[in-house]
């Protein structure tokens, strides 16, 4: 009839391990809102997100009661928003601040999609966009932006690169009595998804339908304690219990969005096979992987070892659910994983380390305070070695960096919540200024002869 | 629809007595029960069929609060999930 066995370890997961469902992100087309101009178009923006997500908190919440998961994370992502007011840009902070106010609204925390598509070329509307981002963000809540700069068949809009340095050190300096908290929600992406349900860099992407149910799933801690429970296995024991696991804890994902999105008459989109952490303890991606054995994640080996267990977490992901995609795969913010945390603050990992993790995980340099006197040109040049990771590879990848400032290298930041702290972390202090004012295309790369 | 009820806590007399009571009273059918012991705490599985027009939810916040009165921790929840998560 049923296995006690597991009833029991279903609970366990739940009660202990941190089994989650990190998010249900509806994402909704705006594209029937645009008007003739920024205030009907606000408006009706307004009303729409409204309307067709007016259910999303309370659906969640009952959902969450009756299979007796927590659902941490309820949150809408919108069409790029650049596209909707490609003809009064210079209007586009009434959108934002539309979806600001609607996100209270509903009572989400975060509506991502203040995004825009630039990456085989910046339009003259998205030049104007982009430079309403930081006044948006300082004076907006909840809203997340995000800019695609590069994709493996266009290259890297290396113009945009440079643009976006600057803009990222001006959202610092908007939002600095709040440790330049604006950054946070600015994504910079090359190969950006059109279904990401996770922030800040979601958006709704065009080729998707009216509404869409993605969810991400969640359970570093569930992970950990199945590798812990093996003990001295040799690694191919430790990727078929990743798995395994991976495999449960996806079911539970799909399982809640088919239901969401029935719920909610929208479409089942797709579940992000991922391991997000959040800074609560035994909730941490960083202490899998030292529990491979690493004394430390940072340390030489943590790029295999994550590699391992990216790769495991997709593969038992995959055959959970019907529809996979988003960014599947575990994720290392540094300010939102305790253990990620515990090294930066030892000095046990530095930028060069986590650039090379990015190569073989989701999803970029994420959540990494820096110094505020880095110069605009070095956080375009990050920009560009993550991009160009990103294109190579054929892969996702992200920068989301904190210039914290009038803080330094010894000095640490806290933004609370689920955003986390960390200290500061140095970086190199040559200069990139004169590679990325150059600016130009960095075309995109040849199909064949891979090395 | 099939619902698992999971009572834990410390184990004392009455327990099951109780339960089985309360989920009576709301029309709810006990089909199977078993105990074990989880993290070192009494626990009590029991496999049930609620009525379909029953408030599932509010049915879970009532089981809940009759919990914290005895002193247990008491979950509903649909047999969908466990299902799903063993089941290929």
């Amino acid at each position: 009839m049923f296995d006690t066995g597991q009833v029991i370890e279903t609970i366990e997961m739940i009660e202990r391990e941190h089994l989650d469902i990190r998010t249900v992100t509806m994402g909704i087309s705006l594209l029937p809102c645009i008007r003739e101009g920024a205030k009907e178009t606000a408006a009706a923006v307004y009303e729409r997100v409204l309307r067709l997500a007016e259910g999303l908190v309370p659906t969640t919440e009952a959902l969450s009661r009756e299979y007796g998961i927590p659902i941490v994370n309820k949150r809408v992502s919108v069409t790029p928003v650049s596209l909707i007011t490609a003809a009064f840009p210079k209007e586009s902070p009434l959108v934002g601040e539309a979806l600001d106010r609607a996100a209270g609204e509903l009572g989400i925390d975060f509506l991502g999609g203040y995004s825009a598509l630039v990456h085989k070329g910046t339009a003259e509307y998205e030049e104007k966009f982009l430079s309403t981002i930081p006044a948006v963000l300082a004076s907006t809540k909840r809203l997340c932006a995000s800019v695609n700069v590069g994709s493996t068949r266009s290259g890297i809009n290396m113009d945009a690169v440079k643009e976006l340095g600057g803009i990222v050190k001006e959202t610092a300096e908007r939002t600095k009595e709040q440790g330049g908290i604006g950054c946070c929600k600015l994504v910079v992406f090359c190969n950006a998804v059109e279904d990401n349900p996770f922030m800040a860099g979601a958006f709704h992407g065009v080729g998707e339908s009216d509404t869409a149910i993605n969810v991400g799933v969640s359970g570093p801690g569930v992970v950990h304690h199945a590798l812990k429970a093996l003990g001295e296995a040799d690694l191919t024991e430790a990727a078929e219990v990743i798995k395994r696991t991976a495999f449960k804890i996806t079911r539970a994902g799909q399982l809640i969005a088919k239901e969401a999105a029935r719920r909610l008459n929208a479409r089942f989109g797709i579940v992000d096979l991922s391991l997000a952490p959040t800074p609560a303890r035994g909730d941490s991606v960083a202490h899998i992987l030292e529990e491979l054995g690493l004394s430390s994640v940072g340390c030489h080996g943590t790029t295999a070892a994550l590699a391992l267990l990216n790769d495991a977490v997709k593969k038992g992901g995959v055959m959970a659910s019907s529809r996979v995609g988003g960014l599947s795969g575990a994720f290392i913010p540094v300010s939102e994983d305790i253990g990620m945390i515990e090294a930066a603050e030892k000095g046990e990992i530095s930028l060069g380390k986590l650039e090379a993790m990015t190569a073989v995980c989701s999803v970029g340099l994420d959540m990494i305070a820096i110094p505020g006197d880095t110069p605009a040109s070095t956080i375009s040049a990050m920009i560009a070695d993550e991009a160009a990771i990103g294109m190579i590879n054929g892969k996702t990848t992200a920068v989301r960096v904190i210039p914290v400032p009038g803080k330094g290298v010894g000095d640490a930041v806290d933004f609370g919540g689920l955003l986390g702290h960390a200290p500061i972390l140095p970086v190199h202090g040559g200069s990139a200024e004169k590679f990325i004012s150059r600016g130009g295309l960095i075309p995109a790369p040849i199909h064949s002869f891979k090395n | 629809m099939h619902a698992v009820v999971t009572v834990t806590g410390t184990d004392r007399r009455g327990i099951i007595a109780k339960v089985s009571a309360f989920l009576f009273e709301h029309g709810v059918n006990i089909e199977d029960i078993s105990q074990t012991i989880l993290g070192g705490q009494f626990a009590m599985i029991m496999m049930v069929d609620v009525e379909e027009e029953t408030d599932f939810s509010r049915l879970a916040e009532e089981l809940s609060m009759e919990g914290e009165r005895i002193g247990m921790s008491i979950r509903l929840q649909h047999a969908a999930l466990f299902d799903a998560m063993h089941t290929v």
